[in-house]
């Protein structure tokens, strides 16, 4: 089972919402799509149920070309960040309608709608209504929904984020083992990087109407294509700064250089952006060759088990990330260790050069 | 700015509430010392939200008082208490400019036209909103705008207390970093009382210098950050706080000692006298680590979450998380897990039930 984007676009008047986008998904596994919001995440599902029609470029499934099908006639299960139910049916009829729809016969209905409750633990809630259900509970109906038909395609537009923070662990924590071996091809749209780490999977990277880099989700998320997929991927964001490359010097600013190595020795003299992730910039000293970096604390906070330091240096502000609790002090200087070989180097293009 | 005191506060929305049950806030009693920074966290229906309308005088409680600077406030009116709110939709008037919605609520109480504008640029720097003042609200991004409603309560210097009702729900990750830092910020300056509501354990830890707990009607621990983080003191604020949260694992106690699956397990210090009760055993992910001895455990997955690895692996019939360095491998099937001792405690009914000490 194959899903095909063929130069896509989608324009809206004056806007373009998606530029020209090739892209291909397959089964097994899941395919997240991960960007800001306004990054064309929900345009691009939209698009791929049928809900819109692509301003140009075509659209193949399985190799037919479903450009022009209505969203009935694709085999599409669609669900949304805001929890859908048919509010005058019960669970199990909510369970059921798709089946309903295709013509099942009625004593397959039941164990089909049986099967998907037990899987979502809705099996106690069968008979009640939606707005008798919690939140997670109407999120899950909808879900079960999803799952009791075979559909050739599931796009869920962040199906998590209007749940509870330890509800959401949890089905995030089940949604892979429920598509596991079905036919399926599913594609996930999530603004947040730590999501796509944890499905795993395919990720596509997404920026303002452009999917910027698609891969093994781990493998964008360490080896970005570019800047914007460095950005996009990396949460608290990303760390840049400008750097000169002089010979073997990489120059930061007037206190602050180190010598380069590995790709980034090969490098032409000039000026590059490096970026690096918080939790690469410690206030421990780290190894050796780990660079200092002193700055002002700006804010600090605290998750638990990690320590997060905003600092200043020369207007620019920083991020460091770190397991355990530090000591710092709001307004005061502190010295921060950075660990060069995390820095990935972009040209003045954003393309990743080492 | 004032200190909140909630005395013998109970709640229910039932008329004639019998059980414990039927309370939707069974028992709260909390201080809350003047500008401080607060966080109240717990999962949907814990009673949060109840909380927070009674404080703002949108709800009067069935039982028990609300003080300000112990001035009994239970009967007045929510004008009539000072208190500014923030919701999770940004609150603004979209036809007017940035510094019209920043002013009204001092124009409202009548200050005078040269405060406002030094009050009303004061604040706007400070969230950054200085540059587009003359802006109507309307083509505003969504986290501008949730600026200007934090703004419209940061702006009045008399109020008791600014309530946070969930205020990142529509912001994006990469923006919310930002705006959480920036309130904790303006809090470090304003230095007003601020109650931040969430469900969201990063924002309340994130934000808060205190963070109360609450399940179920009830609040299960008051602390820092660090301490609950540190020392739960229930199992909920142990799954609760944590991503993965803290494992609990069945145990026997046995004449102050604890075993799982029959082995003695070192911890944190004493156990006091638990007899007749569930007991349990308490170790976060941090604090679990792979080796070659130890507890005997099946591998059932690994997940790469980027900074670090987490490893899920099943001793008995309890899956038990470790939190692992990026690089470490990790051996398939059967492995070996070591609790760190004084990480592990020992819970009865949910409560902790160790004391810290000499590990034992």
């Amino acid at each position: 089972m194959a899903l095909e984007l063929r130069h896509i676009t989608k324009k809206q008047g004056a806007d373009t919402h998606i530029y020209d986008t090739s892209i291909s998904f397959s089964a097994g596994g899941f395919n997240v799509l991960l960007g800001a919001t306004n990054a064309g995440k929900t345009t691009l599902i939209k698009l791929m149920a049928g809900l819109e029609k692509p301003t140009s470029g075509q659209i193949w499934m399985d190799g037919v070309n479903v450009t022009k099908l209505s969203t009935q006639k694709r085999n599409v299960s669609l669900v949304h960040q805001f929890f859908v139910n048919y509010p005058h049916m019960n669970v199990f009829e909510n369970i059921a309608s798709p089946l309903r729809v295709s013509g099942m016969a009625k004593s397959e209905i039941a164990g089909r709608v049986e099967e998907a409750a037990d899987i979502l633990q809705l099996r106690p809630m069968l008979l009640r209504r939606p707005d008798e259900l919690s939140g997670g509970q109407q999120q899950r109906c909808a879900l079960a929904r999803a799952i009791v038909k075979e559909s050739d395609l599931v796009l869920l537009d962040e199906p998590l984020a209007n749940l509870d923070y330890k509800l959401r662990e949890e089905l995030r924590d089940q949604l892979p083992e429920l598509f596991a071996g079905r036919k399926s091809i599913v594609i996930y749209a999530t603004s947040e990087p730590s999501e796509a780490l944890l499905l795993g999977g395919q990720t596509a990277t997404l920026h303002e109407g452009r999917v910027t880099q698609f891969g093994d989700t781990t493998s964008v998320y360490r080896t970005p294509a570019d800047l914007t997929s460095a950005q996009a991927f990396s949460d608290p964001p990303m760390n840049t700064a400008k750097v000169v490359k002089s010979g073997p010097e990489i120059r930061l600013s007037d206190t602050v250089s180190w010598q380069a190595t590995g790709d980034v020795a090969g490098l032409s003299d000039g000026e590059y952006t490096v970026g690096i992730r918080p939790h690469f910039i410690s206030p421990l000293e780290g190894k050796d060759g780990s660079v200092g970096l002193n700055g002002t604390v700006l804010v600090t906070e605290l998750s638990g088990s990690e320590s997060v330091a905003h600092f200043d240096i020369g207007g620019q502000s920083w991020v460091s990330q770190s397991p355990g609790v530090h000591p710092y002090r709001v307004g005061e200087n502190h010295a921060f260790y950075m660990d060069p070989a995390r820095c990935y180097f972009f040209a003045p293009n954003g393309r990743v050069v080492g | 700015m004032a200190k909140i005191t909630l005395d013998n506060l109970r709640h229910s929305y039932m008329d004639a509430p019998q059980h414990d049950d039927d309370y939707a806030l069974k028992q709260i009693d909390l201080d809350w010392a003047d500008g401080g920074a607060y966080a109240l966290l717990g999962p949907s229906g814990c009673g949060k939200s109840t909380l927070l309308n009674i404080i703002s005088g949108l709800l009067h409680p069935s039982q028990g008082r609300i003080l300000f600077d112990d001035v009994d406030v239970t009967g007045l009116a929510p004008t009539q208490r000072n208190i500014a709110q923030v919701f999770q939709f940004p609150v603004i008037y979209d036809t007017m400019t940035v510094f019209n919605n920043l002013a009204f609520p001092l124009r409202n109480r009548g200050m005078d036209e040269a405060r406002v504008m030094a009050r009303v640029e004061e604040i706007a720097a400070m969230l950054e909103l200085d540059n587009m003042l003359g802006q109507k609200a309307a083509g505003l991004t969504a986290d501008n705008k949730q600026k200007i409603s934090m703004g419209r309560g940061l702006v009045r210097d008399d109020v008791n207390v600014i309530m946070f009702d969930e205020p990142l729900t529509v912001i994006d990750p990469h923006l919310k970093w930002k705006l959480r830092s920036k309130l904790k910020e303006m809090h470090q300056k304003v230095g007003v009382t601020m109650i931040y509501v969430t469900h969201d354990q990063t924002e309340a830890l994130t934000f808060a210098d205190q963070v109360v707990v609450m399940q179920e009607g009830e609040v299960v621990q008051v602390g820092t950050p660090v301490e609950l983080f540190e020392r739960p003191g229930h199992t909920f604020v142990g799954h609760f706080i944590g991503s993965p949260g803290m494992n609990v694992l069945p145990c026997d106690v046995r004449d102050g000692s604890a075993f799982l699956n029959g082995v003695h397990m070192v911890v944190e210090g004493p156990v006091r006298d638990v007899a007749g009760s569930r007991t349990e055993l308490g170790i976060r992910p941090e604090f679990v680590t792979l080796a070659d001895s130890g507890i005997a455990a099946r591998l059932r997955k690994v997940s790469d979450v980027g900074r670090h690895k987490v490893v899920e692996a099943i001793v008995g019939d309890t899956i038990v998380s470790a939190i692992v360095s990026e690089s470490q491998q990790v051996p398939d099937g059967e492995v070996f897990l070591q609790f760190a001792p004084e990480q592990t405690r020992v819970y009865a009914d949910g409560w902790l039930a160790t004391e810290k000490g000499a590990t034992s």
